[in-house]
């Protein structure tokens, strides 16, 4: 097998800036859980540059280690170096994926979903219209019970909710309600695959909230998925196809929100993907809402939350973009709040897009530490700005018995009714 | 001794030990174990496998003390000599799951953890009682009590509470012939009467057998700790000033130099401290005691740092500030890969009072050499590390790079000083270690070794030369030739634009 790709030799030239330190083993959720040194990003690093340098006999035994990275960034955080991890191992997966596509059903029901059903909103939104009715015909239980369905996975996703919730937002230009004191901003809202029909209200809470405050919004039809889902899984063709056409669909916008923290960190990086001036522009257009909001401040304010609310990072906001400060400022505006830091609110929760899927076992195991971390500080609600991790964390919540909602920043935001 | 090669089924008879899972053997990623934080020397272990308990240990080193095949034990790999490095095919037992703290003991000040136990948590796990564990290698965030008390480690605050052996009270020990024993005790000093044996076992760098089961010594935190950062325009100011805390008598507990490309390397990474880029050094002081003794000796220090024209003082108390002074200390190995692709961190002592006349000629051999060299260094014991940082895949520049090395170290010799303070001999200063010893002192060392580890298949390769080569007189030519010669030459890949 020849690895010889431009990404890779590039990403090559990033390994060379680790110099063995270590320093990064302790962040590392994978190594935490297995002590096992090819399963640390100072391992893993070590093993992508002996790829690059051809001393790897058979590149598909090193990549069951690759596979089990959540591609969350802690190292990237804690590394003095300023190793660009997430660069080097998102070409290197590419690489192996192209010299060498995976075999076996999960690997085609992957590549196939995530091409075929997630980077297409009509499809994605037929496949939660079978998942909800096969939920309420009891098919799901069935399944379970039946054991066509791995309890992990049941457990992992919660129940998909109702048509009225699933509701995408209408397209086009929305203003804000008459009365409202303007600001002389105009934003775009990305709205993202899962957000639109597992938390719809956290959209509408995003569009809701921003109006309230003044903004007029614009929401493009002709937006797609992402693409980092794609990305993570050695698939960056298909998703340069994606992300061009989302930077045709916000060519006419000059501020580009979104409040899912994976999808942000994936606009962020668009530069690097495509490699084109678009690219750059568009990447610099993104921001996450709360960044947004926390910049330019609310006017309305929110609705009282008497209520002791645990705020948790999601990897790509707090490692990825750097995004830390902006939620925990725009929730303690929230009257009546009592704010807590859970220990390690900045360690991954096991979600890491589809991962929990692919790797059950180590997700649970990572999951399990995270809910532990969370209850220790006994919130009557946790907060955090990603789909996925608000899935991971709820379904980890209710497995180790605690009933703590699970809900997104900007749904606290919201001013009262 | 019988080739490991005529054992093939030995990773199936430790699978069957520890589960398959626990024992790693795919040839590619064993890689990944090549080396520690001493990337010139690499060879690749024949497997990993990852016990949990003495039991464990036990089991493994019976199987493979039978089967004759060489071990060596791992911690986290942050070793700066090759210490947990395989040499000739061994099986490298890594500690990185034994990370139990066994026990805490408040009232009588102890821990008793297993060899996988990270430095740093341990000390957090004790914080709440008002205790911590005083050894702290800049790496304490990631290294080992294990591996610390097999390399006996050092750290920024070891100049006023000693190194690791002076915190380790006991230990289980495995011995390469699978042999279970108890050494120490956890009441009283380590060795009230007789002979120290665990005293001989710390720092013998994994050539002893491997301790599973630790008693650390713990530290009452002192009332008031005060971390001082003063910065100099020359780095003689910084040593001088040094050399006037110690002979007013004061004993802080640490006193940290770092040099102007150190700081430069830092404060452009995530451990950014707000040091001075102007600086041509910085030195961090950290006073610890009762409140008033703090603040006096504060106020005697600061005057000294005015007397020898110091740019600018810093002081804080606070622990978030104080913090934020020593990140950059902690964080600058890492960030000389700033620099260049590969870092060489040497580990001279000279006397204290020669710091000057050292780093004066260690600039002059690292620009002889060409070398891009910087300095950050324990001036409170004289325990200097010249970093060098250089491009591992050029051959003539590592050679350069291990040449200005080992003339640094016949520096440090020659001073009066040693060729290590805490970083150990691994497989990096094999050649050194007759420039320090006589020849009757190594055959003295080999025998003491040899009552541990007979057959020397535990870490095999480390700390004392071959027996016939104990006399020679290294010359560098060779040694570079020799430290060259790594497993699997590294290639570049090649573009196809």
């Amino acid at each position: 097998m020849v690895l010889s790709s431009e990404s890779l030799v590039e990403s090559y030239t990033r390994t060379l800036d680790c110099v063995h330190c270590g320093l990064c083993l302790p962040h590392c959720p994978t190594h935490q859980v297995l002590g096992v040194e090819a399963d640390s990003p100072r391992g893993r690093i070590y093993l992508m540059r002996a790829l690059a340098e051809g001393r790897i006999e058979e590149p598909e035994s090193i990549r069951p280690f690759l596979d089990r990275c959540l591609d969350c960034r802690a190292c990237e955080t804690a590394c003095p170096s300023g190793v660009r991890y997430g660069e080097i191992l998102e070409a290197t997966r590419a690489e192996l994926e192209r010299a060498q596509p995976k075999r076996g059903i999960a690997a085609w029901l992957t590549r196939t979903l995530l091409w075929h059903v997630v980077a297409n909103q009509r499809r994605l939104r037929l496949m939660f219209w079978l998942l909800r009715t096969s939920e309420v015909l009891g098919l799901r239980w069935l399944a379970t019970k039946l054991r066509l369905m791995p309890a992990s996975m049941a457990q992992i996703a919660p129940p998909v909710p109702p048509a009225s919730e699933r509701r995408p937002l209408r397209t086009g230009v929305h203003k804000p309600p008459p009365g409202t004191k303007l600001r002389d901003v105009r934003v775009a809202l990305f709205t993202g695959c899962v957000m639109e029909p597992m938390f719809g209200r956290v959209n509408r809470a995003t569009l809701t909230v921003l109006l309230a405050n003044g903004f007029e919004v614009h929401i493009p039809e002709s937006q797609r998925c992402c693409g980092a889902l794609l990305v993570h899984a050695g698939q960056p063709d298909r998703a340069r196809t994606l992300a061009n056409e989302n930077v045709r669909a916000f060519a006419d916008d000059d501020i580009v929100l979104n409040n899912s923290a994976g999808c942000g960190c994936a606009m962020k990086e668009y530069d690097h993907l495509l490699g084109t001036a678009d690219g750059k522009a568009f990447a610099a257009k993104c921001q996450d809402i709360s960044e947004f909001l926390a910049t330019e401040g609310l006017t309305a304010t929110p609705a009282e939350q008497p209520i002791r609310v645990a705020y948790d990072d999601p990897c790509h906001l707090c490692h990825g973009q750097g995004v830390t400060r902006q939620p925990r400022e725009l929730l303690q505006q929230v009257p009546g709040i009592d704010l807590v830091s859970p220990t390690k609110s900045d360690d991954c929760c096991g979600s890491a897009g589809i991962y929990n899927m692919l790797q059950p076992k180590l997700a649970a195991e990572i999951g399990r530490t995270k809910a532990a971390h969370l209850h220790e500080c006994a919130p009557d609600m946790i907060v955090t700005g990603n789909p996925g991790c608000m899935m991971q964390i709820d379904s980890h919540m209710r497995r180790s018995g605690h009933n703590v909602p699970v809900r997104h920043p900007i749904e606290l935001l919201l001013p009262p009714q | 001794m019988t080739s490991p090669a005529k054992s093939p089924n030995l990773e199936r008879d430790l699978a069957q030990l520890l589960g398959r899972d626990r024992v790693l053997c795919t040839r590619d990623a064993l890689l990944a174990w090549e080396c520690d934080g001493f990337t010139v020397h690499k060879s690749r272990p024949r497997a990993v496998v990852l016990p949990e308990s003495t039991a464990e240990v036990q089991a493994v080193i019976k199987l493979l003390h039978s089967a004759n095949v060489p071990f060596v034990p791992r911690g986290a790999g942050t070793c700066l000599s090759g210490g947990p490095t395989a040499s000739g095919n061994a099986v490298i037992i890594d500690c990185a799951r034994m990370r139990k703290v066994i026990k805490i003991s408040t009232e009588d000040l102890f821990a008793v953890v297993q060899p996988g136990v990270v430095n740093l948590n341990l000390t957090t796990e004790v914080t709440p009682y008002g205790l911590h564990y005083a050894p702290d290698p800049s790496s304490q965030s990631v290294c080992t009590i294990g591996g610390n008390l097999a390399e006996n480690s050092g750290g920024p605050h070891c100049f006023k509470y000693g190194m690791t052996t002076d915190h380790v009270l006991a230990a289980t020990i495995v011995l390469p012939d699978g042999e279970v024993v108890h050494l120490g005790s956890t009441t009283g000093p380590r060795t009230p009467h007789g002979i120290d044996v665990l005293g001989l076992f710390c720092g013998s760098e994994g050539t002893f057998g491997i301790a599973t089961e630790i008693t650390v010594r713990l530290c009452r935190n002192q009332q008031e700790v005060r971390t001082m950062l003063a910065s100099f325009d020359s780095m003689s100011a910084a040593c001088r000033s040094v050399g006037k805390i110690i002979s007013a008598g004061l004993v802080p507990a640490a006193l940290e130099i770092l040099d102007q490309a150190t700081i430069r390397a830092v404060e452009a990474s995530i451990y950014r401290a707000g040091y001075p880029e102007n600086a041509a050094a910085v030195l961090l002081v950290e006073l610890d005691g009762p409140h008033e003794v703090v603040v006096e000796d504060a106020a005697e220090i600061a005057t000294i740092f005015v007397a020898h024209d110091a740019l600018k003082v810093e002081e804080a108390t606070d622990p978030k500030e104080r913090k934020r002074l020593w990140k950059g200390r902690k964080g600058a190995f890492g960030a000389m890969g700033r620099i260049d692709t590969d870092l060489y961190v040497l580990d001279g002592v000279v006397p204290r009072t020669k710091l000057e006349e050292a780093l004066e000629k260690i600039t002059e051999i690292g620009q002889r050499h060409r070398v891009n060299l910087t300095n950050v260094f324990h001036a409170g014991d004289g325990n200097l590390h010249p970093n060098i940082s250089f491009d591992g895949r050029d051959k003539e520049a590592t050679a350069r790079t291990i040449a200005a090395g080992h003339e640094i170290l016949q520096l440090c010799m020659d001073l009066g000083g040693s060729i290590t303070g805490e970083h150990g001999i691994g497989t990096e200063k094999l050649d050194h270690v007759s420039m320090m010893f006589e020849p009757e002192d190594l055959e003295v060392m080999a025998r003491v070794r040899a009552v541990f580890n007979p057959d020397d298949l535990c870490n095999p390769g480390k700390v004392l030369p071959q027996r016939n080569a104990c006399a020679e007189v290294s010359k560098w030519p060779q040694m570079v030739a020799k430290v060259l010669d790594v497993e699997d030459t590294p290639q570049e890949p090649e573009s196809t634009s």
